[in-house]
């Protein structure tokens, strides 16, 4: 239970940051999914830059039309942050689900998007409140959009030398509402199946899944299913999820359980925004 | 006598420590010069050595010293044993494989994580690292993990010298022929295929030993977080390391739980000692967690078919089982007692059937080793009783409350009745098994949670109530008895009570405390007996060379025999000490009575203090002729029979009709441990039982795949109990003294994990069929998906 | 090896560590303070649970480098000298611990539920006592000790 060693360094700054990465360099954030791998030695890296105290990294604020979240703050700060509770409730909801409170003191939403661990939570929420990543490299900056950041089995748009610095939200209009519904794994307390669902008053939806597939995704044959939101339509909107992915398959659950979940947990967070 | 401590809920005298941080468990400890080890181990289930090379890891930093199999060998040290023997059917003793410390080159590893060498070093770190350099180069073997599977022909053999992988065939009972007979003319048989899982103990402190040989004295100690040190010592002196006795001092520090898996004796402890003398440092070894899912022997295991005959009323007349249990690829120190002893002769249950029958195989296979977890084979006992009896009400169309209390043994306190004899061949003390079942059943409302769920099917909710009835075997047991049934070692207690001179008692007891609260329990007997106050009382445990010796702390024995071996010499204390008053008052022992701490001259008020006697055994000036100053006795006690304890558990459940998850929302336990010492304490014993056997039911299981790797070897992977898995308990009891002991107990110990598992999967069974799914079995643990598909298909 | 000060239980240490020295080898080891336990190595069991800047964090899971000029509280600090805090003296009251592994780290989890929810429900303690497992207690009493806990801080308020 000791990683392998390693050398170890806190920048002050974003730019700092970006200095020491490269080669065998990892970043540190909350270390609550990392550390767990190297204490098991399931990586070496050399050197571990410790992004957590950056400043600028741990803001929360309202840009505009856009809620910004760092990408240093951590579960327990969007929690308790009464802007995302004004205006983004489902990620504060959501929040108070992610591991245990110790983990949630500690882990960091970009720490998390950035690990792309199949069965977080933040994956389908972020993907369901139509975020968008911000990244910055010595090249500067760019920001992709949270369908195209996730791109497979614990693999995101992040390229060596990259810090995810940003993930930023629209200001939902009035009358919008979101939803996440979990199954959790009964061990780990992972997703299983997560299902993030958000109404737009324009009637249309976004719907999203972790824990089902390689990757965390937005359904779109869910999303235009769901027609005028009546209950029969939901149910049957339902149906579709998770359709033409790849299924996973633990001892927890087959593929077949797996893909039924999906089903009965997208009813349940379309249901929620209906009533 | 009055007490003032008996029989109430005495706030724990060891809590102190633990809340301030001030435990002490092995991994605690330092010593001077301490160094620290670290396995390197086997990646799979069944490999052979065809090479080990250290050199690069002897020239990491800070190493000490590396130790592999073939230095082992070397030394002829052969391996641990287990300390139960069973024979086969036809006679032949058991399949007895060594279990080596290390595995040598060209020998094989037969479970995962199976260890080749060791590393010692001056720190952890650089233990890790070094061990991480050893290069063993490995020829994969086909594995088997399955103990049916095991036993088939071409199967892979763990022991070339075992057939069919069979450590013994082993029966008992009435005669199969009589038993077959029972059945063919029953009206109704249930049968039952199943698998028992296997359990993961998971104490939540990780094993840790530190051996420590120390040159001048030529002394050994070993620092090992184990439930009895004085069988460890005992085991390792006389059968894996010749090392004399009096030259060995074991030392249970506080002990961070056990349920079973720390009272083995294990390689591990062994090896530190051993290497310890070679290097002359004192060394330390403290596993992982991912060792402990790999290492610590797990429980349970069992593939069964059970049939149960009825008559056309429901009378049991039959049972008739064939059970495969899996003992790992060694066997471990009880190993091959639980399926047998523990289990076989607990088929009875509380039930009168007239003919029973089992036939079992112990195998070997290529999985860590299997050995007494909490309950151990009773649980396993009762699992198989109480789903045949709530399947075969639910087939015959009978109430499963009914059912069970029209077979019933009818009440006898083992005083005035005698104790009831089994099919089995054990003997029940006393029981009142109707009592707690009613009992139970008004805690519960039946009437009204029948309609509640009734209700709750038309609204679309699946609510289910499930029942056991158990009795379990507690106290272990008269020596000559286990004797006889091949255990190697006796099952009685020791314990000296020691009176100081000012009065003041120091207790040295054999049992050994890994959360009971023995500090507390023994204290509050020891004050009472004595009419002194707690604060007097100091209890001395875990410390080969403080106490005389000890047998441990396993199968709720403490207070059942521990506790009696302290009664015993409590009352040569009192006899002792009347003798002394008696001279000091002029008056004939007779004439004096003994309570509230003083010795007075019947009819009389006059009298001489606890206190006042010590001292006068110390300070003999004024004392009978002939009589020994002192006053310090120690005692061994072996017990007349087992203890009996039994009970009632009910659970009740909801289960999500879409994805079959399963919500445990009430859980009702009525039991009989006998005479209630410390009640806290007791009920504190039953809840954390209950949260092991519910477990069981919802959540745990270790899983090997085909090549024996441990699939959900992580908290990641295998799910226990969280405290928001679980309801408050609802408890009560009752109290059938046990006839023949002194204080009267049973044994609290186990018995929340034996009764409640059946309960939980007989609710979800109940839920089920609630709504229209007449579902017979859903193996263990019910998750989600598995209840979902017995929906499914049904 | 890095150099780090931090203040443990009111008291400033600063010590040479390797970077990949955990905050709860560096406690146990380092500073002799083994109520705080390891009870795991997937970060799950809480029983390594110690307080750092005022937040219940496991202490398996932070670089004693991260936690450079940090304050922590352990179990040995958690009351003054000689005292107890509300939640130990619960647990003593209600039969909240049996073995005392899971204990040190089930308190100080406990404490930083409180500290924050000073009147949860049943469902708010085991909701919050999630990351803490217990295998000897189902629970029971320790539910029971954060309630008695939870009224004894609101009686001295009060
Ligand atoms: C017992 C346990 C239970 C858990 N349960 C859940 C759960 O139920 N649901 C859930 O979603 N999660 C769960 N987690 C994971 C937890 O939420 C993690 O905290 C989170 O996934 C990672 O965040 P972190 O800040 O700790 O990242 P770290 O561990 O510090 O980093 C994770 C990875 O991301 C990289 N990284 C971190 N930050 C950045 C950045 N800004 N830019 C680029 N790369 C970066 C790191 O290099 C590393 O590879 C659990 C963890 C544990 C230990
Ligand atoms: S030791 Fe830290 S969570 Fe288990
Ligand atoms: S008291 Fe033993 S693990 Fe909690």
């Amino acid at each position: 239970m000791i990683s392998y060693p390693f050398d170890y360094v806190r920048p002050e700054s974003v730019e700092e940051a970006l200095e020491h990465l490269g080669g065998d360099t990892k970043i540190l954030a909350g270390g609550h999914s990392l550390l767990p791998t190297l204490k098991l030695r399931l990586s070496a890296p050399d050197k571990l830059v410790d992004i957590a105290r950056i400043a600028s990294l741990k803001k929360i604020k309202k840009d505009g039309d856009e809620i910004v979240i760092g990408g240093a703050v951590t579960h327990r700060e969007i929690m308790d942050s009464e802007i995302i509770q004004k205006h983004l409730p489902v990620l504060s909801e959501g929040a108070a689900v992610i591991g245990d409170p110790m983990i949630r003191y500690k882990g960091t939403m970009g720490g998390s998007l950035a690990h792309a661990d199949p069965s977080a939570d933040w994956s389908a929420m972020v993907l369901a409140a139509g975020g968008e990543i911000v990244i910055q490299s010595k090249k500067g900056k760019r920001t992709v959009p949270a369908t195209e950041f996730f791109t497979g089995f614990y693999s995101t748009a992040l390229k060596d030398g990259d810090i995810l610095i940003e993930i930023r939200f629209p200001v939902p209009e009035e009358g919008t509402k979101m939803t996440y519904q979990k199954f959790t794994q009964p061990a780990s307390r992972f997703a299983l199946v997560g299902c993030a669902a958000a109404r737009l008053p324009d009637g249309s939806a976004r719907v999203a899944f972790t824990g089902v597939a390689d990757a965390p995704f937005r359904d779109k044959g869910v999303e235009e299913a769901v027609g005028d939101w009546s209950e029969a339509t939901l149910e049957a909107a339902a149906q579709k999820a998770a359709e033409g992915q790849n299924i996973n398959a633990d001892h927890y659950a087959s593929e077949e359980y797996r893909l039924h979940l999906a089903k009965v947990y997208c009813k349940r967070a379309l249901l929620q925004l209906v009533n | 006598m009055s007490n003032k401590y008996i029989g109430q809920s005495v706030k724990r005298v060891e809590d102190k420590r633990f809340i301030t941080g001030k435990g002490r468990y092995t991994d605690d400890i330092k010593l001077l010069g301490m160094t620290h080890a670290s396995f390197v181990r086997s990646p799979y289930a069944h490999a052979r050595v065809t090479s080990i090379d250290i050199s690069a890891a002897e020239s990491m930093p800070g190493v000490v010293a590396i130790f592999t199999g073939d230095d082992i060998k070397e030394t002829g040290i052969v391996g641990v044993p287990t300390g139960w023997q069973v024979n086969f059917k036809n006679g032949d003793t058991m399949k007895e494989p060594p279990h080596p410390l290390l595995i040598a080159t060209g020998s094989t590893a037969k479970h995962i994580g199976d260890p080749v060498a060791v590393v010692i070093a001056e720190t952890y770190a650089q233990a890790v690292d070094a061990a991480e350099a050893v290069e063993v180069d490995w020829e994969d073997l086909e594995a088997v993990t399955d103990p049916f599977k095991a036993t088939q022909e071409g199967a892979t053999l763990v022991h070339d010298d075992s057939p069919g992988n069979l450590a013994f065939d082993w029966e008992l009972g009435n005669p199969l022929d009589e038993v077959n007979a029972a059945i063919d003319a029953s009206a109704h048989v249930t049968t039952l295929e199943f698998v028992n899982q296997r359990m993961v103990p998971n104490a939540i402190e990780p094993r840790s030993y530190i051996g420590h040989y120390d040159e001048v004295s030529d002394k050994y100690t070993l620092y090992t977080s184990t439930q009895n040190p004085h069988l460890i010592r005992l085991l390792m002196c006389a059968f894996v390391l010749g090392l004399p006795e009096h030259k060995v001092r074991v030392l249970g520090p506080d002990v961070g739980g056990g349920f079973g898996s720390k009272i083995f004796h294990y390689t591990e402890e062994a090896l530190v000692t051993w290497a310890s003398q070679q290097t002359k440092r004192p060394i330390k070894w403290t596993e992982t967690r991912s060792e402990a899912f790999m290492l610590d022997a797990h429980g349970r295991d069992h593939v069964t078919k059970a049939e149960m005959g009825f008559d056309g009323e429901g009378n049991v007349k039959a049972l008739r089982i064939k059970t495969y249990a899996n003992l790992g690829a060694y066997l471990s120190t009880f190993g091959p007692a639980v399926p047998t002893y523990l289990h076989g002769t607990l088929l009875q249950g509380l039930y009168t059937t007239p003919k029973i029958h089992i036939d079992l195989c112990g195998v070997f296979t290529h999985t860590v080793a299997v050995d007494a977890y909490r309950g151990a084979g009773r649980p396993e006992a009762t699992y198989l009783l109480e789903r045949l009896m709530d399947l075969a009400a639910l087939e015959m169309g009978k109430d499963p409350v009914e059912l069970r209390k029209q077979n019933f043994i009818p009440a006898f306190d083992g005083v005035e009745q005698p104790g009831y004899q089994t099919q089995v061949a054990l003997q029940y003390d006393s029981g009142n098994y109707h009592g707690v079942v009613d009992k139970a059943m008004k805690m519960l409302d039946y009437k009204k949670f029948r309609e509640m769920q009734q209700e709750a099917a038309q609204n679309g909710k699946l609510l289910g109530v499930g029942f056991s009835t158990y009795i379990e075997a507690c106290g272990i047991a008269p020596s000559a008895v286990v004797g006889s049934l091949g255990a190697r070692a006796g099952l009685y207690e020791s314990a000296q009570v020691r009176v100081q001179p000012t009065g003041k008692v120091s207790v040295y007891s054999g049992s050994h405390s890994h959360g009971q609260g023995h500090e507390t329990t023994f204290a509050q007997i020891v004050a009472d007996k004595f009419g002194i106050p707690m604060e007097d009382v100091d209890i001395v445990h875990g410390d080969s060379d403080a106490v005389a010796f000890g047998m441990g702390t396993y199968g709720s024995r403490s207070l059942a025999v521990g506790g009696s071996a302290i009664m015993k010499s409590i009352d040569k204390v009192l006899e002792k000490g009347a003798k002394i008053a008696a001279h000091k008052l002029e008056c004939a022992a007779d004439d004096l009575e003994f309570a509230e701490g003083k010795w007075t001259v019947k009819g009389t008020d006059k009298h001489i203090g606890f206190g006042d006697v010590a001292l006068t055994a110390y300070v003999p000036h004024v004392y009978p002729e002939g009589l020994e100053p002192g006053l310090d006795f120690a005692s061994f006690y072996d017990p007349a029979n087992f203890t009996y304890p039994f009970g009632c558990h009910i659970a009740v459940v909801e289960v999500d009709k879409e994805t079959g998850k399963v919500k445990l929302q009430r859980f009702i336990a009525v039991d009989d441990v006998g005479n209630v010492i410390n009640p806290m304490i007791v009920d504190g014993q039953i809840h954390g039982g209950l949260a092991q056997g519910i477990g069981q039911a919802l959540l745990e299981g270790a899983i090997y795949d085909d090549y024996g790797q441990l699939v959900n070897g992580s908290y990641m992977d295998y799910a226990m109990p969280r405290a928001d898995d679980l309801p408050m308990f609802e408890l009560d009891r009752q109290e059938t003294p046990c006839p023949h002991n002194p204080l009267g107990v049973k044994g609290a110990g186990e018995a929340g994990t034996i009764g409640s598992t059946p309960a939980v999967v007989n609710a979800v069974i109940d839920a089920l069929w609630s709504g229209g799914h007449k579902v017979k079995d859903i193996a263990m643990p019910l998750t989600g998906e598995r209840v979902w598909r017995a929906m499914q298909s049904s | 090896m890095s150099k780090i000060t931090l203040k443990v239980n009111q008291k400033s240490h600063s010590h040479d560590v390797e970077p990949r020295t955990l905050l709860a080898h560096y406690l146990r080891e380092q500073l002799s303070l083994t109520g705080t336990h390891i009870g795991c190595d997937t970060s799950s069991c809480g029983s390594c649970t110690v307080h750092m800047d005022g937040m219940a964090v496991k202490s398996c899971t932070i670089l004693a480098v991260q936690a450079d000029g940090s304050e922590i509280t352990t179990i040995e600090g958690l009351a003054p000298n000689g005292q107890l805090h509300a939640v130990q003296q619960g647990f003593k009251e209600c039969h909240g611990l049996q073995c005392g592994f899971c204990t040190t780290g089930m308190i100080m989890a406990a404490a930083d539920l409180l500290e924050r929810n000073p009147d949860p429900s049943e469902e708010d303690i085991r909701h919050g006592l999630e990351g803490n497992f217990c295998r000897c207690t189902g629970y029971h009493n320790i539910v029971r000790s954060v309630q008695w806990a939870a009224k004894s801080m609101s009686e001295l308020v009060n």
